[in-house]
């Protein structure tokens, strides 16, 4: 595990392209009160904003600083990132410090944990609430000492008059300061890094010890006084209505308080993860209520859809590959042309299935509906304003009436960036009439999800003499609902190699999906990543190129390509071949590349890149294959670039490993099949996650070029795939082209 | 019907359907829910407590069964001597993500390693086999047993790689 320094001329950086402003006041019972309030997002109550400040950070006269944190923790560890830029900035002892989860509330601005954006959106923000507190304590302290706040300096909690040696702490300062007006954020002072104290230091989780004395911190653990327990069972077939079921036979089940029908919003529900059709049984137990379920008996209609099958989808998308495409994504120069005056034409199909996410935490809610109307939720939930929004519209209420409690959540992966369980607990709640627990088992968490789509790829490229590519052509089946392409199941205009290939097309074909499809962590590239950087190897190896040279090669050399358009409220940093060429040259060094050679016969090498989320991530996967087929992965080797700071090593190295080891597992055991519309897989004993004994060593190495720092959730995820697969090419000479691999694919027919 | 068992050194007193499994006579009963429901088939090992010293899977054990065995989950392992280590070590290396399976393995290492108190790479991929992370925290979970055992944290694989 390493660090690696690179000074560069930095490129535009990131930051909020609108502004935020400080509010100051005094807490009660004495001390200083800081409220930061970030741009409002589209979704935010006016009202709501106008008459409710809360406090970011909060000093007490002892100098204990409590502060905020605003987003959900799914794991990726923003309750301890965020508070430590704004602790750092403040300066003081990180175990004076306490954190406290936000709830939702429209004066923090955006609260949601997706898109590996935590960081990007706040590394700023959060140092300047951090750094302004500062600047007001040595503003406080001068006052009082009658001198120059220039010749004061903060640290550790306490002020210090430099000429006098008088000193005083945060907590004498607070409530002074509350006195004070806020300073202009734009133009607070930021530290250098070597100023840094809690910054880059390996930093424990804030929630970690409690979890590990099993307080109730996730949303499973939620109990309310009166609180009742639901289970609500759904459509094996998504979209199907109840007809009927036995209501009456389970409520006069042991411990059942009720049982009745619940009514959907409408025939797109399932597809957008609102309310669809289900029975609801209330009991006194959670297990009362499981037990019921197994005695429920329900009439769907339909129960069931014949072209809503694996099978047929690839019969389909065979059929679709050899008629012309439905819509070209993009058109580069002439490929038909390069195709037709290429040395070597290369043509492969490739295919990968669709996931479920199976947080661990099984989906789960609790809710109260009061005598008003308003919904009061606890939900682990990765975005909570979406979820209230939608609560609201389905029960017919305002939505500055849902109030969301964040609690930690047990896995988010993407699965919680939908709260289809919320409205489900709150409509329970609501026709129940009193607070009801929602939990949701596993074989409904698995064949309820919103799945990562599956896809096939029909790739054909052309190579020069040389082994350069001079042609790209790739026609992409993919999922859609009448005609549109599905969530997380489009292939985006500028996906490597577009841009780097003189001649290239990106043409597409729909196949209608029923079933939902959303963000997976690393949507598009956890899927994209194994098609492209496969291919790519097998255009190496066809040129009889080095891989790592034909990537060096496409990339060309260092170069910033001009910005694209700001999104999420944020400038997007531009992307940067030195980068690439950086983590690529880097991972080769560290992995022995050059001499993968030298390695025993059976045992085998494999590269990938992968960019995403603003981070340029490189792996090496070194594997063999056993007598039975089954990949033995040895070890893996990632170097990442996102940017010049850590912030958090415990985290980050982490957070890089985890994701690594999580896109493996993918690659060796998952898979969710369709069979008459509805999903095969009911457990974790059909859905594999990978396990201790399948997971190599994994060494990772941050390369810090001269960039702001951006998020590490999802990049790591995808090189991982094409990197283990190319590997696995070498060492048994077999190209897997379908995901998961069979070791049937790998088997050694010599012995 | 009325059970009683003794959970984490006390006696409590319960009254549910026998089939019921402990997991849920724990979280919903007597609110310790440091246990946590994960498959309900004693696969993903989320659910690990100990019953007599041994760890078991309370999503697949009736309540019925317990009888006078002791039971210990993650809320008292910290009062034993191997408990207390794994914790720290734990937290020292900063193993969890979600946190959501680690009283689990905590329990499963715990166990591990009151029985072998040094175990090798090998003991602890056999041993933890039955835990699943989903955030994949595996190469933490096993510096950390080993830095309980007061053993060099590196992999020992890496030699063979």
């Amino acid at each position: 595990m390493s660090e690696r320094v690179v000074s560069q001329p930095a490129t535009s950086g990131t930051g909020l392209s609108r502004r935020a402003f400080l509010g100051v006041s005094l807490a009660a019972g004495g001390g200083l009160l800081l409220t930061l309030n970030l741009p409002r997002p589209a979704w935010a109550d006016e009202r709501a904003a106008a008459a409710n400040l809360n406090p970011y950070i909060k000093i007490d006269p002892h100098g204990i600083v409590t502060i905020v944190a605003k987003n959900p923790e799914i794991g990726q560890g923003m309750k301890t990132t965020l508070p430590m830029l704004i602790a750092d900035e403040l300066d003081v002892e990180w175990s004076n410090v306490r954190v406290e989860q936000a709830m939702l509330n429209p004066i923090y601005g955006p609260q949601f944990a997706g898109g590996s954006l935590g960081t990007p959106l706040n590394w700023i923000p959060m140092q300047r609430v951090g750094a302004a507190g500062r600047q007001m304590l040595i503003a406080a302290a001068a006052r009082t000492w009658g001198v120059p706040a220039a010749e004061c300096t903060a640290e550790r909690g306490v002020v210090r008059h430099r000429s006098s040696g008088r000193m005083l702490t945060y907590g004498a300062l607070a409530s002074s300061a509350a006195s004070l007006p806020a300073p202009d954020l734009e133009s607070v002072r930021l530290k250098t890094p070597a100023e840094y104290t809690i910054i880059g230091k390996f930093t424990g989780g804030v929630d970690s010890a409690r979890v590990l004395e099993g307080e109730p911190l996730f949303g499973i653990d939620m109990t309310l006084p009166d609180m009742s327990y639901a289970v609500y069972e759904k459509s094996p077939v998504f979209g199907a209505r109840v007809v009927r079921a036995n209501l009456a036979e389970v409520k006069a089940l042991p411990g059942v308080r009720a049982a009745f029908i619940v009514r959907g919003s409408g025939p797109d529900a399932a597809v957008k993860m609102g309310l669809v059709d289900g029975v609801a049984i209330v009991a006194d137990k959670w297990w009362n209520a499981q037990q019921a379920l197994r005695k429920l008996r329900v009439e769907w209609a339909p129960d069931s859809a014949p072209s809503q099958g694996t099978d047929v989808f690839e019969r389909d998308a065979a059929r679709l590959a050899r008629e012309a495409p439905h819509s070209v994504i993009r058109r580069d120069g002439n490929v038909d042309a390069a195709l037709a005056r290429a040395a070597k034409v290369v043509e492969a199909s490739y295919a990968y299935p669709f996931l479920a996410h199976v947080t661990l935490e099984p989906q789960n809610c609790t809710a109260r509906v009061n005598r008003d109307g308003s919904v009061e939720i606890w939900a682990p939930t990765q975005n909570p304003a979406p979820g209230a929004k939608l609560v609201a519209q389905t029960l017919g209420i305002d939505a500055a009436q849902v109030r969301v409690h964040m609690t930690r959540v047990g896995g988010g992966f993407g699965r919680r960036l939908n709260n289809d369980y919320m409205v489900e607990a709150a409509a329970i709640a609501k026709r129940f009439g009193r607070p009801v627990k929602l939990l949701w088992n596993r074989p409904q968490d698995i064949q309820h999800d919103a799945y990562r789509p599956g896809g096939f790829h029909h790739f054909k490229a052309g190579l020069d003499a040389a082994g350069r590519v001079i042609g790209f052509r790739d026609h992409f089946i993919t999922f859609g609902q009448n005609g549109r392409v599905a969530s997380s199941a489009d292939l985006p205009a500028d996906h490597f190699p577009a841009g780097f290939v003189p001649s290239l097309e990106y043409a597409e074909s729909l196949i209608q999906l029923d079933a939902p499809t959303g963000p997976m962590r690393n949507p598009g590239g956890n899927a994209l990543a194994f098609a492209f950087e496969s291919f790519l190897d097998e255009l190496a190896h066809a040129g009889g190129r080095d891989p790592l040279a034909l990537r060096l090669e496409l990339y060309g050399p260092p170069r910033v390509l001009p910005p694209p358009p700001p999104r999420f409220g944020l400038k997007i940093p531009p992307f940067d071949t030195g980068r690439v060429r950086g983590v690529l040259e880097l991972v080769a060094e560290k992995s022995g590349w050059a001499h993968r050679n030298t390695l025993p016969a059976g045992t085998g090498m494999g590269l990938a890149f992968y960019y995403s989320h603003f981070g340029y991530v490189a792996e090496v996967v070194k594997a063999s294959v056993d007598r039975a087929g089954v990949p033995q992965v040895h070890k893996i080797w990632a170097a990442v670039d996102i940017g010049r700071q850590i912030i958090n090593p415990a985290g980050a190295y982490n957070q890089a490993q985890g994701a690594i080891l999580d896109g493996l597992g993918q690659a060796l055991h998952q898979f969710i099949t369709l069979r008459d519309g509805r999903v095969v897989q009911s457990n974790l004993n059909s859905y594999r996650l990978l396990r201790m004994r399948e997971a190599p060593p994994v060494e990772v190495h941050f390369l810090r070029s001269d960039n702001d720092p951006t998020g590490l959730g999802e990049p790591a995820l995808p090189p991982v795939l094409p990197a283990l697969c190319n590997a696995l090419f070498v060492a048994a000479g077999k190209r897997i082209r379908s995901l998961p691999i069979e070791p049937q694919t790998l088997r050694s027919t010599a012995t | 019907m009325r059970f009683s068992i003794l959970v984490n050194g006390q006696r409590r007193t319960v009254e549910a359907d026998a089939d019921t499994p402990l997991l849920w006579v724990l979280r919903d009963d007597l609110r310790l829910v440091g246990t946590k429901f994960g498959c309900g088939i004693a696969i993903c090992g989320a659910c690990t407590v100990h019953l007599d010293g041994v760890p078991t899977r309370s999503c697949v054990t009736p309540v019925s069964a317990v009888g006078g065995a002791p039971v210990v989950t993650i809320e008292g392992i910290g009062e034993t001597e191997w408990g207390r280590k794994v914790k720290d070590a734990w937290l020292a290396l900063d193993v969890m993500q979600c946190g959501y399976c680690q009283a689990g393995q905590v329990m499963t290492a715990t166990a591990l390693l009151a029985n072998n108190p040094r175990p090798t790479d090998q003991d602890i991929d056999t041993a933890m086999h039955g835990n699943i992370c989903r955030c994949c925290t595996y190469t933490r979970i096993r510096a950390a047993i080993k830095q309980a055992a007061g053993l060099p944290t590196a992999d020992s694989r890496e030699e063979r790689s």
